[in-house]
């Protein structure tokens, strides 16, 4: 596993910053990334039941990761963190090819729906080459 | 890695007019704790046993797998005119049951005396 914090890029919002997380693809580690989400989550003072909401929507993209995308051996998850909104990106990786191509199947299902009604904004982008990268947003209501 | 997220005891009910099975779960049920939960509910089944309490009360998280587990259970227990009822109090997991629908498949009480009184 490697945790990094990276100060803000041109690409991002002058006040964001990104913690990007890497698990291995097996079910063990899903537990890993949601308390690390719960940790950054509670960090940016978002109420115990958003937090919890995050949780779940990352342990369930983890999890359509794994099952869709068998050949990656790496989930990437990226969360870029603002003053307003927490904005999480996943990919399966092959650690010596990079992005593999997921199956479009994560966008289906229980785990889909859980996703997209506990998260305020939800992308899914898909790339025969790179694999398909899930987007979503969490706003923070103060 | 050996990570044991989860709990699982079974527990006969005696003095009832039928045979009831109280499983109490204790932690987390996820893609990676479900599948002993999912063994549990089916040797069950496989025993016979066709009424099924499910105690979620001591459960911290529940998601999609951990419902998948509770789905086919109560899909397998039907099939012998069985069912299950769920015990469960934690607001976040009653939540998931409610977005999801399940509070109109399920039995969810919020005591193990009434989810087994209302079998």
């Amino acid at each position: 596993m490697r945790q990094l914090v990276r100060q803000p890029s041109s690409k991002r919002a002058a006040d964001a910053h990104v913690v990007e997380l890497r698990i291995p693809s097996s079910a063990e580690w899903v537990g890993v990334a949601r308390l690390a989400i719960a940790g950054i989550a509670s960090r940016m003072e978002f109420s115990i039941e958003d937090i919890e909401d995050l949780k779940l929507a990352v342990a369930e993209a983890c999890t359509s990761y794994i099952q869709n995308a068998q050949e990656a051996d790496e989930l990437c998850i990226s969360a870029e963190v603002g003053t307003e909104r927490i904005t999480i990106t996943m990919d399966a990786c092959d650690a010596s090819r990079g992005a593999v191509a997921a199956s479009d199947a994560p966008a289906h299902g229980l785990g889909s729906f859980l996703i997209r009604t506990l998260m305020d904004e939800v992308a899914y982008e898909y790339a025969p080459e790179s694999g398909t990268k899930l987007v979503m947003t969490k706003l923070l209501h103060k | 890695m050996n990570i044991v997220d989860i709990k699982v005891n079974v527990r006969q009910l005696d003095g009832r007019d039928r045979d009831i099975c109280v499983l109490d779960l204790n932690g987390e049920i996820d893609v990676y704790t479900s599948p002993k939960v999912k063994e549990t509910i089916t040797d069950l089944i496989d025993q016979g046993h066709y009424t099924l309490v499910i105690n979620l009360e001591n459960v911290r998280y529940i998601d999609s797998t951990g419902l998948g587990v509770l789905i086919g259970g109560l899909k397998r227990v039907r099939e012998h005119s069985g069912t299950v009822n769920l015990v469960c109090t934690n607001p976040q997991i009653k939540k998931i049951f409610d977005i999801t629908g399940l509070v109109k498949i399920f039995g969810i009480y919020d005591s193990e005396k009434a989810a087994c009184d209302n079998l």
